[in-house]
């Protein structure tokens, strides 16, 4: 049985949400609340319908937040911050909710915004200090967590200098110190490696990494950078046209995956591959001797150097892959809507 | 979260009452505003008038100074509700120059640099912004309006007697009232164009024209109509009758007209009647309410383009 490259992805995908005849996973039971619970949560700017009838409940340590520009991932960050009042339906964060318990919300939740927002004429002790107090901290505990903030973003040596007088980079991580000096339980980080060079970029997100791991805080991420997402998120919602185009679980992903191999042969490429079909392999052939199999249950790597040795066929390349999130990403920029 | 950790760690010790977090907003921004030595100059400047006041009532007391600097009590001003009136509107003054500096730039700074959204993520609301970044101004203006005249009665009422003090409370009120709504007017005002114009000169500027220019217009207009409607549309004429209502001063007939008086006959005689006083504080109200519906348009995390 010969697949086309894009049914063998498929079939590897356990994507309940892009995959519209599949039932939806029953979700298990959990004690705790999701992270965040969306109830058809709608968003209208004027006429213009901007989030539509989102559902679904997120329970990641880290959320991805993905989708192309004007998708609805900022406005559905903003929604969920209290910025912009729902059209229709609503939506829970840690089981409160957004429209009558904001005040609640935003007492458990850190924000770092896209675009640069900084208080003029401050140093960022100064600045973060403040973004402390306001968060109900007081005065000695924020300035003593303004300083711990700074030095855990990398902005010890330079925190007395004023907010104006910073890089990018630096601005960017101003901005992640002043999400993180409350201690919330939820940070929403938007797009926080934009404009960032590599290296910054890498510390970014080993911060985030290490916020995640702490197990202390929850983290939404909302990016258009998938390497982004991959590396820090175990969850991610794709938004296309302010709808959920899919929702996965990276780390069941992960795990589905594991026998998806690309292979890369030299020799007589046909007859190994006929000889893949009679054992029964999904498979999938492109060009110069690659070939992408999904090993089915019974069947071992050990079975495909013996069918190469059969065939005359030299292996060149095997490596174990998964489907990387840019395909999750492009087939949902494909495909239909789905929810959770 | 210790320095030497290192890690992240969330908060777990008190946090303050939510009522009180408004004033953060004016601690933070008096470090800001007292930095400047030309502002606290001219701060410290602003008291001088209180001074003067506080020696014209100590001199009135004081038999063994009067006698040293041998003068009459009563060439000296009368200690009543004009002597008060008068410190009331020449401090008037100097607050509107206070928030003339002080009042532009509050908002406009923030929603320049986007800072908007950082205080609305927090516990934090957008009417406990517009309070604490009016409380900024509401705290100085008080400190050179009303408290220290409300201080210059008490010190009147000291030296003359309990019983004075009983029979011109009203003062007191006066000066309480008059005070609170100029600066709460001034504070409103300057958020607003704060808000509205975004750049801190040309805030400063449109709140200079905004108390200058319908000054000017409203001169010309009252003079060309022989009339003194206009003073409604003028924030200094406004306030001007508001306060001379509240000590007690004020009065319709604002003057007398005679036209036509070249001619053969004795000339007609135009009554100059200034709008009554309820109508002034009607105009106050529609110009606080016009000032909230802006600031309530502007304030908000983000723009929302529609």
């Amino acid at each position: 049985m010969e697949l086309s490259e894009h049914s063998v992805i498929r079939k590897s995908m356990a994507l309940p949400a892009s995959v519209p005849d599949e039932p939806i996973k029953q979700q298990p039971a959990y004690s705790e609340p999701p992270v965040i619970d969306l109830h058809g949560l709608s968003v209208s700017f004027g006429r213009r319908q901007i989030l539509k009838n989102l559902r679904g409940d997120l329970r990641g340590k880290a959320i991805g937040l993905l989708g192309p520009n004007g998708a609805g991932k900022t406005t559905l960050i903003h929604t969920l911050l209290g910025f912009h009042p729902p059209s229709a339906g609503t939506a829970q964060i840690f089981g409160l909710d957004i429209v009558n318990q904001a005040k609640e919300i935003k007492s458990l939740i850190g924000y770092m915004p896209e675009r640069d927002s900084f208080i003029a004429k401050m140093s960022a002790v100064h600045f973060v200090r403040l973004m402390g107090e306001l968060s109900g901290l007081p005065s000695d505990a924020a300035l003593e967590r303004a300083h711990e903030a700074l030095f855990y973003v990398g902005l010890g040596e330079a925190r007395y200098r004023r907010l104006e007088t910073y890089s990018l980079g630096m601005k960017q991580l101003a901005k992640l110190a002043q999400a993180i000096v409350h201690g919330p339980k939820l940070i929403f980080l938007d797009e926080p490696t934009n404009g960032l060079d590599p290296p910054a970029r890498l510390r970014m997100i080993k911060l985030i990494r290490e916020i995640r791991d702490s197990g202390y805080a929850q983290i939404v991420l909302s990016s258009h950078l998938l390497l982004d997402v991959e590396e820090c998120c175990d969850e991610i919602l794709i938004l296309r046209d302010g709808q959920i185009a899919v929702y996965c679980n990276l780390e069941e992903e992960r795990k589905s995956n594991r026998k998806f191999l690309m292979l890369e042969t030299r020799g007589d490429h046909q007859k190994f591959v006929d000889a893949l079909a009679q054992l029964g392999c999904e498979y999938a052939v492109s060009a110069d001797h690659r070939l992408k199999i999904v090993l089915q249950e019974g069947i071992e790597v050990r079975d495909l150097y013996r069918l190469a040795d059969e065939t005359k066929v030299q292996l060149r390349r095997l490596s174990y892959k998964r489907d990387s999130l840019e395909d999750i990403f492009l087939r949902a920029m494909e495909n239909g809507y789905g929810g959770l | 979260m210790a320095v030497y950790e290192q890690t992240y760690k969330p908060y777990t010790g008190k946090l303050t009452p939510e009522w009180s977090r408004f004033l953060i907003i004016p601690r933070h921004a008096f470090r800001g505003v007292f930095s400047s030595k030309l502002f606290t100059a001219f701060y410290v400047v602003c008291f001088l008038p209180i001074l003067i006041e506080a020696i014209l009532i100590y001199f009135h007391h004081n038999i063994t100074a009067l006698a040293i600097t041998n003068l009459n009590p009563r060439q000296l001003l009368p200690i009543d509700g004009s002597f008060f009136e008068y410190f009331v509107f020449f401090q008037g003054g100097f607050a509107f120059f206070v928030a003339l500096l002080l009042g532009p730039p509050l908002v406009s700074r923030d929603l320049r640099n986007n800072a908007l959204p950082l205080y609305l993520c927090r516990p934090f609301t957008r009417t406990e912004y517009v309070i604490g970044k009016m409380s900024v101004l509401l705290i100085l203006l008080s400190g050179i309006t009303w408290v220290p005249q409300l201080l210059m009665f008490l010190f009147q009422s000291y030296l003359e007697g309990f019983a004075w003090f009983r029979s011109n409370l009203w003062i007191a009120s006066a000066i309480l009232i008059a005070g609170i709504v100029w600066i709460l007017l001034l504070a409103l005002i300057s958020q607003t164009l704060s808000a509205l114009l975004k750049w801190r000169i040309v805030a400063s500027g449109a709140m200079l024209g905004i108390v200058i220019i319908p000054l000017a217009f409203v001169g010309i207009f009252n003079f060309i109509f022989l009339t003194r409607i206009g003073n409604l549309f003028s924030l200094v004429t406004l306030m001007t009758n508001i306060t001379q209502g509240l000590f007690g001063t004020f009065d319709r007939v604002a003057g007398r007209v005679v036209i036509g008086a070249f001619d053969d006959g004795p000339g007609r005689e135009i009554l100059l009647i200034e709008p009554p006083l309820w109508s002034s504080w009607a105009m106050l109200f529609v110009i606080c309410a016009i000032c909230l519906v802006i600031l309530n348009w502007k304030v908000k995390a983000y723009e929302v383009v529609k």
